[in-house]
């Protein structure tokens, strides 16, 4: 791939690209602040009705928060497990080592359909009632992977020496963990644990399926579609929805120069 | 005050006791850092699988509605034997090869570039780039382009002064909207594949007298394989099961528009005994994927 | 190895779990309370979007607060998009809703579940003023037992957007006849859901007399065929099915559906565009499927008094009144018509005390296999097998 021509090629592919990724963000941007409310093509204005009117509903306001503290208990849930399961895997030699990286992916891997109806099974078959709950199991459990990923990773990279020097200078398992392991990896955790809450914050088709009732911001979103006088607000709600899954993505990025384990989430 | 020096030493050393018998029985270390991550996904995720296969197998009282604990396999034949659901599920399982087929296709130029071509800094920009609107509300997204696809939304608005029209609310413009909404996935996983492979294989390549298309077909692409692969496993399942996009985009049936029908119909364990064929279709997938090295690569 | 067998265990012990439980239904030995006592702080509603609103939506607009106020009962509202979404969190959930506001093609589900209780209708005030075409429908009263309380109707409509098709629509056949630009054009918009194919009997009702359709609920196998077939053909001038009012209202709005089955409230909010989206919405005279919802109580309630206490808030007149208005939809309480002139014109709007427009109009009603037509000589094509045709339909 050389020469000027192929070069030019590639650049314009990927402008092309970035173009294609963002416009659809750009539109929900220009109808969230559109004067009518309708929904053709161009808008008829600037206003800033519909984000006023969102401000005003405290259903949405109510799902906001729901969704929030749903992505905070899941990424909480999915930054210890993984970060356990990433110590485990990256520091030890044992039976089922290459089954768990396997299973970790799992849940993210196979449909989120499929996840859902089982959790939603499960619940309606041992009689618990869906809800909260059920909404954070769901997500915890396929966030795993991206601590996961993120802190195999970096311990990876990090040289196993460091911790046995430590252990040589006498220093105890907690002592190694808590000056060497964990300072280590700490941005890597943190890191996959912004990109849980992001994943988590956004999530519709698992957590259908596991609501039984509560409403997140994408699930309100989704009924918003059947309430003729909110149709317009859904482009605002989803203005906040992206800019709150984008916002924790930028700060992981930033986290973590490995981007490509941000990637293999 | 008074209190804590007295406590802390003794704090301090039944920790180091358990420190110090910790140090000596690394498997003892090794069970207490995988009993709960694996516990979790053992019980929250295969266990509720196997109660899923568990439910395909019970039936339903047709007059009340409610699951009946029966063994039974009707729910397996009526699939097999209803010509409806093998359309269903072929043109499922066609939608998330030809998206899969796109987004790979699609994602190599930009991929390229980013490991290849671009100085670190703009690679860095990039891969924030591509990365951030993955995670920007999937809904919002497929809502977009609902928008964008409708009789005088942004696409016919556009293609209006070449004399064209866009592909509307159709199976083409689901096509469409899927390739958008999974790309990213396969960008990054590839960009990463790329980045991966030595410039002295390329430049052992070029030295050895092949051209620009040899040098791609003969070592670039055969060592991207796994990343391909990778990157493929997310594009096939996410389309495989998504019932939201269809449902907003267009009036086809997809297996998870009948799945969340009969689920909400409801009739759980017909809607179990269907989610367990993409469950399966996947798992065939992911063998699939593993032989061509996908998970060295994810 | 050992995921193996721990799956198998967990296989086992749900199998051990499910072995313990006891299926069939309970069918409820009830004792009707005789008066309404003090509330227990707390109600829990699932309700059709905009039937209980408490502000949310709009600021301006809730009457949850003042029955909150009035009663003590702190209200939570959990809407529905579907009846068959209802019933289904009443499976995955049967204790958490204490009221549900169903249509008649939940509300036979909910009874024959066991999850909603006979109801003492002398403890409603308003029972008394509830349109007499409302009470002891079979999806509200079972075997002389009443199950709720009704709430409100509305028909299924023919709408079409009149400065594209010319000339008006007089009838359903208009949107199955291969031979219309409209339908060749897929500029079709029908509802999304199996109890649409009740439409279809309907129509059958008119124009084949010979299948002697009685009841489109009631369906035996040669009539059921005959619809499904009729459907079926229907299905290539498609272009929308919608089960919420904002696909609908764009679709309309944007020129994707020209012609379409619709609820007065769509047809409302498109007239009330600015610029309004010039489209006429008539009940023709073949008769029409519709809906007509009734206010249930949990068989399970803990909080029976705050329920009974709602019932008889939500069908008072005023009440019944603002809800009709703000949902679109006639009001189940007559004495909800003359509160005021903009309460009247409400119900002339929607025909609220017409009877005669009603007597044409086949509400949702669960499709058994007992043939809800009184015939007893066959079989009708349970909900099952709707749901089945449904998905070849649809293809």
């Amino acid at each position: 791939m050389s020469g000027r021509g192929a070069r030019w090629g590639l650049i314009a592919a990927t402008v092309g690209t970035l173009v294609f990724i963002y416009f659809p963000l750009a539109v929900v941007i220009a109808y969230a602040f559109n004067s009518s409310g309708s929904t053709s093509w161009p808008p008829a204005g600037f206003s800033l009705r519909w984000v006023d009117a969102a401000l005003a509903n405290t259903g949405l306001r109510d799902a906001f928060v729901t969704s929030v503290a749903i992505a905070f208990g899941a990424s909480a849930v999915a930054l210890v497990l993984g970060s356990l399961a990433a110590v485990a895997v990256a520091r030890y030699r044992f039976f089922g080592r290459q089954a768990i990286s396997f299973v970790v992916v799992f849940p993210i891997a196979l449909p989120g359909i499929v996840t859902g109806m089982a959790l939603s099974t499960t619940f309606a078959t041992t009689g618990l009632p869906l809800g909260l709950l059920a909404i954070v199991i769901g997500h915890a459990t396929f966030c795993v992977v991206l601590v996961y990923n993120n802190v195999v990773a970096r311990m990876r990279r990090v040289s196993r020496s460091l911790e046995e020097a430590s252990s040589d200078l006498g220093a105890d398992t907690w002592q190694t963990f808590r000056r060497v392991t964990f300072p280590t990896v700490r941005s890597a955790m943190l890191a996959g644990a912004l990109l849980a809450f992001a994943l988590s914050f956004d999530e519709v088709i698992v957590t259908i399926f596991t609501a039984g009732g509560v409403q997140t911001l994408p699930i309100w979103i989704f009924r918003s579609f059947r309430l003729a006088n909110q149709v317009a607000l859904v482009n605002v709600a989803g203005l906040a929805a992206i800019l709150l899954s984008v916002v924790p993505v930028y700060f992981a990025s930033r986290l973590t120069s490995d981007t490509g384990a941000v990637a293999r989430g | 005050m008074t209190v804590a020096p007295a406590e802390r030493p003794a704090a301090a050393s039944v920790s180091r006791r358990v420190a110090i018998w910790l140090d000596r029985r690394p498997r003892v270390r090794l069970a207490l850092l995988l009993a709960a991550p694996v516990g979790w996904l053992v019980v929250m995720y295969l266990g509720a699988l196997g109660v899923l296969f568990l439910n395909s197998v019970w039936l339903r009282d047709e007059f009340t509605g409610l699951v009946s604990r029966t063994l039974s396999l009707d729910n397996f034949i009526e699939i097999a034997t209803t010509p409806i659901y093998r359309t269903v599920l072929l043109r499922t399982v066609g939608m998330a090869a030809a998206v899969t087929l796109t987004c790979a296709v699609l994602a190599f130029p930009i991929a390229y570039f980013m490991a290849r071509v671009a100085s670190p800094r703009v690679r860095g920009l990039l891969v924030v780039a591509v990365l951030m609107p993955l995670w920007a509300s999937y809904l919002v997204k497929a809502y977009s382009w609902r928008l964008i696809l409708s009789e005088d939304g942004l696409l016919n608005w556009l293609l209006a002064p070449i004399g064209l029209r866009g592909p509307g609310q159709t199976e083409i413009g689901l096509w469409l909207v899927f390739t958008y909404l999974w790309l990213p996935y396969m960008i990054l996983p590839l960009f990463a594949g790329l980045e991966r492979i030595p410039s002295s294989v390329l430049e052992a390549s070029s030295d050895l007298g092949a051209r620009g298309g040899t040098t791609f077909r003969r070592v670039v692409f055969p060592l991207v394989i796994p990343a391909l692969a990778a990157g493929s496993i997310f594009t096939f399942s996410l389309t495989l099961g998504d019932y939201v996009a269809p449902s907003l985009i267009t009036t086809t049936q997809f297996i998870g528009n009948l799945i969340y029908l009969n689920f909400g119909a409801p009739n759980l364990p017909l809607a179990a005994a269907l989610s367990v064929v993409p469950l399966l279709v996947m798992l065939g997938y992911l063998a699939l994927a593993r032989r061509l090295g996908a998970f060295e690569a994810l | 190895m050992r995921i193996h067998r721990a799956m198998m265990l967990i296989a086992a012990s749900a199998l051990a779990l499910s072995a313990c439980a006891t299926s069939g239904t309970p069918k409820p030995s009830f004792n009707l309370p005789t008066a309404i006592g003090a509330g227990e702080g707390a109600l829990s509603v699932l309700a059709w979007p905009g039937y209980a609103e408490n502000g949310g939506t709009d600021p301006t607009v809730n009457w949850v607060k003042p029955f909150e106020d009035s009663t003590g009962c702190k209200t939570t509202v959990q809407v529905f998009g579907t009846s068959d979404e209802a019933f289904g969190l009443y499976t995955t959930n049967p204790g958490k809703y204490d009221v549900v506001s169903a249509s008649g093609d939940a509300s036979l589900r909910l009874v024959r579940a066991g999850y909603v209780q006979p109801i003492n209708v002398d403890l409603v005030k308003s029972y008394a003023d509830v349109f007499a075409d409302l009470k002891d429908k079979p999806y509200n009263t079972v075997d002389g037992v009443h199950y709720g309380v009704p709430h409100g109707r509305g028909a299924n409509l023919l709408m079409w957007r009149t400065d594209k098709v010319t000339p008006d629509l007089t009838t359903w056949s208009d949107m199955f006849d291969p031979s219309k630009s409209w339908f060749t054009d897929k500029k079709i918009s029908v509802y999304d859901a199996p109890i649409y194919i009740a439409d279809g009997a309907v129509v059958l009702m008119k124009t084949k007399p010979d299948l002697k359709i009685t009841n489109p609920y009631a369906l035996d196998d040669t009539q059921f065929q005959a619809v499904v077939d009729l459907m079926k053909q229907q299905k290539p001038g498609i272009g929308q099915y919608w089960t919420d009012y904002a696909k609908q209202q764009q679709a309309f709005e944007a020129g994707d559906a020209l012609v379409g089955t619709t609820w007065q409230v769509i047809t409302n909010l498109l007239q009330a565009e600015d610029p309004p989206i010039p489209v006429k919405a008539i009940q023709p005279p073949d008769g029409a499927t519709g809906w007509s919802d009734t206010w249930m109580i949990n068989s399970k309630t803990p909080h029976l008094n705050c329920a009974y206490k709602w019932l008889d808030y939500i069908v008072s007149p005023e009440v019944n009144a603002q809800v009709a208005s703000w949902f679109g939809e006639a009001p189940g309480n007559s004495k909800a018509c003359a509160l005021s002139a903009a309460d009247q014109a409400n119900c002339d709007a929607f025909y609220a005390a017409d009877v005669n427009y009603w007597k044409s109009v086949w509400y949702w009603q669960t499709p058994e296999t007992t043939c809800v037509d009184g015939r007893t000589d066959t079989k009708c094509k349970g909900f099952d097998d709707w749901v089945k045709a449904w998905t070849e339909i649809k293809g």
